[in-house]
């Protein structure tokens, strides 16, 4: 081949590329989650309750075809970094959505806003973000971590215990949750026990529990831990002589593992399964139809994440160039939320009704939480006032 | 602290320790005998408690399925080191790490793959699922004591088949001078196999034994391995009986620990700090022993005669 030919032919590859990307206006998402290690359950409920409403709107977001480029943080923070610069810088992604933990939002939150790129939280809430360093480019659709917790202890008030056992495992989030508890919690709190993050054998701590005199126990041990904790507290007999209260600890993530050992016990929450209203009601029974399984929170926030997308996309017309035009049709929340009511706080937090919850079997012998009561209406977090936007 | 917390502390951390040593034993003697660092040892446990729940879904009977596992435990092992293993043997320390780090995360990809990622679990059979009544506040499961048992046995099988059988004594010397066991025309291929079969089957046992208690997880296994090297490098290498009172030392101080050094420390600083700092303790103590094995005593506390 000519030397002149070859730079012609470059030159017709180089316009071709240069052309596709021209062309390609598709709404582009990146979604940073955890797909690897024992909390893969989680990243998949939020890929699949994503993909659930994208699919719903035939791949559309506000009228335009979407590119979801999924990866995994494999719940570490440099290949979390790694993921979401990539998204950023290569891809130049519209939206990142993303993730299931803190410590990975923490890895990935600099870099994304710093790229004036909106990134939306389907799961991952931490108080660092909420006050003082809160972000024009942040949004978060679940809750913040604190606010299960003191609804827990608001809880704890309305059934009427007084003394009881907390216990959670010994990192951030496990004391946040502590905290939050006792922040609302009128009672006595009898132990408070730190176990080891991951821990195996509960053996020690429900001796301490059943000596401890408390009503109940209160506790957070997300995934594998919540599953042998429960198992273990009903081995033990504890069932009969104390009540079980927890966050993230019982939900549809750990109770296929938990069965008939977690029913009747009590959580708290931003939403359940079987909510009464028109948008939850299709929304569950149409994941249930695509996955085969009860959809937990963390589809329910993806679903919800979407579809908060597709308003704001919707309300701009389409162009995302304008940042604070997208950034006005986010915070509006145009959407309808399959948890009834919801808006966003001055720090991009959201405001929703916060609930009672319990463990129950449905009649084809699957296991999800139910709705009890309405503890807490709108409710804010704490640390908005520190924000200032 | 109450008399019967204390015990039933101390029963908690005799059941770990036997756990542990039906994990160790199987690692000492392939490290032992046959000088080959095995981290898929781990995995082993993982692949028994996901056995015992899926053969309790095809029988639905936990007996049934618990023969079933083992067997299938001792056929994956054979299989594991006539596929790899038995390749391994003469090549570097570091070739073994890598080659069986491959299976850990073969192994852990394919239970995610087959099981999918969520925690399962399996009922506690129901011949062992009541609790024991120890005090007005008090019940312990029958299932824990009967693990206790069901350890125990092992660890004196395990000892009597090591000190007294022909094929333990061909361990024994295997473990110290192979080439001569070679030498004199024993089969030592048919032998590391033997061992490495057992070893599996024993891993496989201790899965099956913490189905019921512990959650079965992808990668259940990588942090009971990191213990279970702790225990033979305190017990000594290659020693059987060095694993069985490393294993139950770190079973009662890793159990013991946890309860007793927040409450110690409460007696000298104030409740929060020591709920600070005692768990962070507590975890670390079975490694400082090890470390202070280590210093003091490098061959482990019962070292196998003659290992060098």
């Amino acid at each position: 081949m000519k030397p002149t030919l070859k730079i012609a032919t470059g030159a017709a590859v180089l316009s071709m590329l240069m052309g596709t990307t021209a062309l390609a206006e598709n709404l582009k998402i990146g979604m940073v989650v955890t797909l690897s290690g024992p909390p893969a359950a989680l990243g998949q409920q939020i890929v699949d309750g994503f993909q659930l409403a994208l699919d719903e709107k035939g791949g559309m977001l506000g009228g335009q075809a979407v590119d979801l480029i999924v990866e995994d943080d494999e719940l570490k923070p440099d290949v979390a970094l790694l993921k979401a610069t990539s998204l950023i810088e290569r891809e130049e992604v519209d939206f990142v959505v993303g993730t299931v933990f803190s410590n990975m939002l923490q890895a990935i939150f600099k870099p994304i806003v710093e790229s004036e790129t909106f990134l939306i939280s389907p799961n991952a809430g931490p108080s660092t973000f909420a006050g003082n360093n809160c972000n024009p480019y942040f949004f978060v659709t679940s809750y913040q971590n604190n606010q299960n917790a003191e609804v827990s202890g608001m809880v704890a008030n309305e059934e009427g215990f007084e003394n009881v056992f907390v216990m959670a495992p010994n990192y951030q989030a496990g004391r946040d949750n502590v905290e939050g508890f006792n922040k609302t919690f009128e009672g006595t709190v009898t132990d408070e026990v730190f176990t080891p993050l991951g821990h195996q054998d509960f053996s020690a701590e429900l001796a301490r529990m059943s000596t401890s005199g408390a009503d109940a126990v209160f506790t957070f041990m997300p995934g594998g831990m919540g599953v042998r904790l429960v198992g273990q507290f009903d081995g033990a007999g504890l069932k009969d002589s104390m009540k079980f209260m927890s966050v993230f600890t019982t939900d549809e993530t750990t109770l296929p593992g938990q069965k008939d050992a977690a029913v009747g016990f009590l959580a708290a929450g931003n939403w359940a399964p079987d909510m009464d209203n028109e948008a939850n009601n299709a929304f569950v029974s149409a994941f249930e139809e695509k996955y085969g399984y009860i959809p937990g929170g963390y589809a329910m926030q993806a679903y919800d994440t979407a579809n908060l997308i597709d308003s704001a996309v919707a309300a701009t017309g389409g162009s995302l160039e304008d940042k604070d035009a997208v950034r006005a049709a986010l915070k509006a929340a145009d959407f309808t939320s399959v948890r009834g009511d919801f808006s966003f706080n001055n720090n991009h937090y959201p405001v929703q009704d916060f609930h009672a919850l319990t463990v129950v079997k449905r009649d084809d012998g699957k296991f999800h939480t139910s709705f009890v009561r309405t503890v807490v209406e709108d409710y804010a977090d704490s640390f908005a006032s520190e924000c200032g936007m | 602290m109450s008399l019967t917390l204390f015990l039933i502390l101390c029963l908690n951390g005799l059941q770990y320790g036997l756990l542990l040593f039906l994990i160790a034993a199987g690692l000492t003697l392939v490290f032992g005998v046959m000088g080959f660092i095995n981290l898929a040892h781990g995995v082993q446990y993982m692949v028994g408690a996901y056995l015992i729940f899926a053969f309790t879904g095809l029988t639905g009977s936990f007996w049934l399925a618990l023969v079933l596992s083992l067997i299938t435990a001792l056929l994956i092992g054979l299989l594991l080191e006539y596929v790899v293993f038995r390749h391994l043997y003469s090549r570097s320390h570091l070739d073994q790490v890598l080659a069986t780090f491959g299976i850990i995360i073969f192994l852990n990809e394919l239970a995610k793959v087959l099981f999918g990622p969520a925690t399962l679990s399996i009922d506690t059979p129901e011949l062992l699922s009541g609790s024991i009544q120890l005090t007005e506040q008090l019940r312990y499961p029958v299932y824990r004591l009967v693990t206790i048992g069901v350890g125990l046995v092992v660890a004196v099988g395990l000892f009597l088949t090591i000190s007294y059988t022909r094929t333990g004594m061909l361990i024994r010397a295997g473990s110290t001078t192979p080439e001569m066991v070679s030498a004199l025309g024993v089969n030592v291929k048919q032998l590391f196999q033997i061992v490495f079969g057992v070893g599996a089957m024993l891993a496989g046992f201790a899965g099956v034994i913490a189905a019921p208690i512990f959650a079965i997880e992808p990668g259940m296994g990588d942090n009971i391995l990191i213990i279970a090297f702790v225990v033979i490098i305190i017990g000594g290498v290659g020693s059987i009986g060095g694993a069985f009172v490393a294993a139950i030392l770190v079973g009662l101080i890793d159990t013991l620990g946890r309860s007793l050094v927040t409450e110690a420390l409460g007696l000298v600083f104030n409740a929060s700090m020591a709920n600070q700092i005692g768990p962070a303790l507590a975890s670390m103590l079975i490694y400082i022993l090890m470390a202070a094995i280590l210093v003091f005593r490098p061959k482990g506390l019962l070292p196998a005669k003659g290992a060098t």
